[in-house]
């Protein structure tokens, strides 16, 4: 733990659904940290945890069939045993988080300058003017043309950037240290993408916040990234620099989604598939690797048994011992 | 030799208005544009959300009434024809949808959805018809017993891969498929790309292969068309369109694609923003004063760019 330049800290974190009279964890005991100033990458594929993972973060589970524990502390302070009202002073002040799909999430019936407002009432002092001119200021450093008209108007008259872009404004009123984004980009299309992943980061280099970047498009934690933590079944399995994890992938499962990826400068070679499918919640193997099934031509014994994440480079985690030995099925080898 | 023509494909959508609700434009969904589909061969199409690329592909199996323009399938005209039921157009041109969820009866089979086809084109005897719903099974690697169960029941790379059976079903010559694999993620997208490669070199079948993913779109395309408010602004063959693309906004398309390459992100930017730079200001080099793109200059003879001087606009 290294000291001053820590944001946020995630430790053991757990989140389980409730699903009949059982519960099932979708996160699995994630530890994490963000550090001022940096873009830490959570991907993976559906169903893997990382949008669980963020709303976990900023609260917004029912707490009726979901049950959250382990530790996330800022400042100190412990958020997972918040109550409601305490929550909402960190939320929006605190953590901004930019929601997937941002026609959604914005309120169809209020006009843009009301929503972004809407934090700065609940947590500033500003005066009325004060505050609408600070609506016209965060449309402008968002890129948004005419900020006067923009926030006259409602969500449906603007296009998907342009409300990705109000979304991020209202992540950002507030200026908190913290941006959670979830899937930013995935609804856009690629040039818009490079606009918003480029605001993103000149935000970001202004405030020095940090940002938790939650997305399945590798090329997306290539280009922004500072760190990325992989998920596969609710666990962290690789943690890496971006560079080291682009050069020297070594979880099997991050391997196999490299090589799945139709490349640019490769043509009409066979993608790489991993076997089987992603294991439901409720059909997940609560024991040992839980990538194990995808790559049955692996020696079971290279397996841990209770497998947990191990420091194989500087700052560079792996769980398993089983990257070790791995070898994709085609390459030969000893075939199970 | 090509089996299918489509010349000068119009698309345009009246927008009614005023007191007596008349027609007062017109929105140029598809535009003018002309392909030539061959055997065995994949065709891309490619361009971001609203430049008509899905419309292009109703257009061709008859979803969306053509304005303008023909198509020509195997010397017959087909456009805008009221077709019989099982005509041969409708047999050999086949659709993958999108969403492979909203495209199936969830109250069907799988056994009813896949003999649809089968029965529509084909006087297969119930025995026959069972056969041939095992082998498409087989064809897209499913298990057999899946066919007494519902669409909802499979995963999505599943059902993908049932909307590829259904589609396959009667050997259609030409395959349209809208987006098959962008609501799929990176694992199950490299396997319904490879079953369409391996269908592809078996049956020896066509492409219409419409994407918004470059990266997808190169993987499995010979030939690209580049396509922007309705027209085409460039065509090639994958080759000439990701080594040497002509035209301002191929440009500035591939240029927005992430890499997975961290270490030259920077340079990348770099270069993203001057061509984000050079697209603001010479526009008008490309685009007439309405914004419309110009007609398609050959610069080879596979290599069509969409500008007034072709040599020297570069």
């Amino acid at each position: 733990m290294s000291g001053a330049n820590e944001l946020l800290e995630i430790k053991n974190l757990s989140t389980s659904f409730r699903i009949k009279d059982d519960f099932f964890p979708a996160v699995d005991d994630v530890s994490l940290t963000l550090k001022k100033n940096e873009i830490l990458a959570i991907v993976g594929e559906s169903g893997c945890g990382k949008s669980t993972l963020a709303t976990s973060i900023v609260g917004l589970h029912n707490p009726n069939n979901t049950k959250v524990t382990g530790e996330i502390n800022y400042k100190g302070k412990n958020l997972v045993t918040m109550t409601d009202e305490q929550f909402n002073n960190v939320r929006g002040a605190d953590i901004g988080f930019i929601f997937q799909d941002p026609l959604s999430a914005l309120n169809p019936l209020m006009k843009i300058e009301q929503q972004i407002e809407e934090s700065l009432i609940y947590h500033t002092k500003l005066a009325k003017a004060e505050r609408q001119a600070r609506v016209l200021q965060l449309l402008e450093q968002v890129g948004i043309p005419n900020p006067p008209r923009v926030a006259q108007q409602f969500p449906h008259q603007l296009s998907g950037g342009m409300r990705q872009r109000v979304m991020i404004a209202i992540a950002l009123a507030c200026k908190p240290p913290i941006i959670i984004a979830d899937e930013p980009t995935t609804a856009l299309d690629v040039t818009i993408q490079a606009q918003i992943l480029d605001l993103l980061k000149e935000l970001q280099a202004e405030t020095e916040s940090g940002i938790i970047l939650i997305t399945h498009d590798l090329g997306v934690v290539a280009e922004v990234a500072d760190r990325v933590a992989v998920m596969y079944a609710g666990q962290v399995i690789e943690e890496a620099p971006v560079v080291e994890l682009f050069r020297n992938p070594k979880h099997p499962y991050t391997r196999s989604l490299l090589n799945s990826i139709p490349q640019m400068n490769s043509e009409g070679d066979k993608l790489n598939v991993i076997h089987g499918i992603v294991p439901s919640l409720k059909n997940l193997p609560r024991t040992g690797c839980r990538f194990s099934p995808r790559i049955p031509w692996i020696d079971r014994a290279t397996h841990e048994d209770n497998p947990t994440l191990h420091e194989v480079a500087p700052d560079h985690f792996v769980r398993c011992t089983c990257w070790k030995t791995f070898h994709f099925e085609d390459e030969g080898g000893s075939v199970q | 030799m090509s089996f299918m023509q489509i010349k000068d494909l119009c698309v345009h959508y009246p927008i009614r208005g005023g007191f007596f609700n008349t027609v007062v434009d017109q929105v140029y969904a598809v535009d003018g544009i002309t392909m030539e589909f061959d055997k065995g061969k994949t065709y891309g199409l490619v361009g971001e959300s609203g430049c008509g690329k899905s419309t292009t592909g109703k257009a061709i199996i008859g979803l969306e009434r053509i304005t303008s323009g023909s198509i020509i399938y195997e010397g017959e005209e087909v456009t805008n024809q009221r077709r019989k039921r099982n005509s041969a157009y409708n047999r050999d041109v086949q659709m993958i949808f999108q969403d492979s969820h909203s495209s199936m009866n969830p109250r069907k089979r799988v056994s009813d959805i896949l003999a649809e086809p089968i029965r529509n084109f084909t006087n297969m005897t119930p025995d026959e018809e069972r056969r041939r719903i095992n082998e498409l099974l087989a064809i897209v690697g499913m298990p057999e017993d899946a066919k007494h169960k519902y669409p909802h029941e499979f995963s999505g790379g599943q059902r993908q891969r049932l909307g590829i059976a259904r589609a396959v079903a009667c050997n259609p010559k030409l395959i349209i498929a809208d987006e098959p694999v962008s609501a799929l993620d990176l694992s199950v997208q490299a396997q319904v790309l490879n079953f369409m490669q391996d269908i592809q070199d078996e049956y020896g079948l066509s492409y219409l292969f419409i994407s918004h993913d470059l990266g997808v779109v190169k993987h499995m395309c010979d030939d690209i068309a580049i396509m922007y408010r309705g027209r085409f602004v460039e065509r090639g063959t994958s080759k000439e369109i990701y080594a040497d693309p002509r035209h301002i906004y191929t440009h500035r398309l591939l240029s927005a694609i992430p890499n997975i390459e961290p270490e030259t992100r920077l340079e990348r930017k770099v270069e993203r923003l001057q061509v984000e730079k050079d697209y603001k200001d010479k526009q008008h080099n490309y685009y007439d004063e309405n914004g419309k793109v110009h007609p398609l200059q050959p610069i080879t003879d596979t290599h069509f760019v969409a500008m007034l001087n072709a040599e020297g606009g570069n």
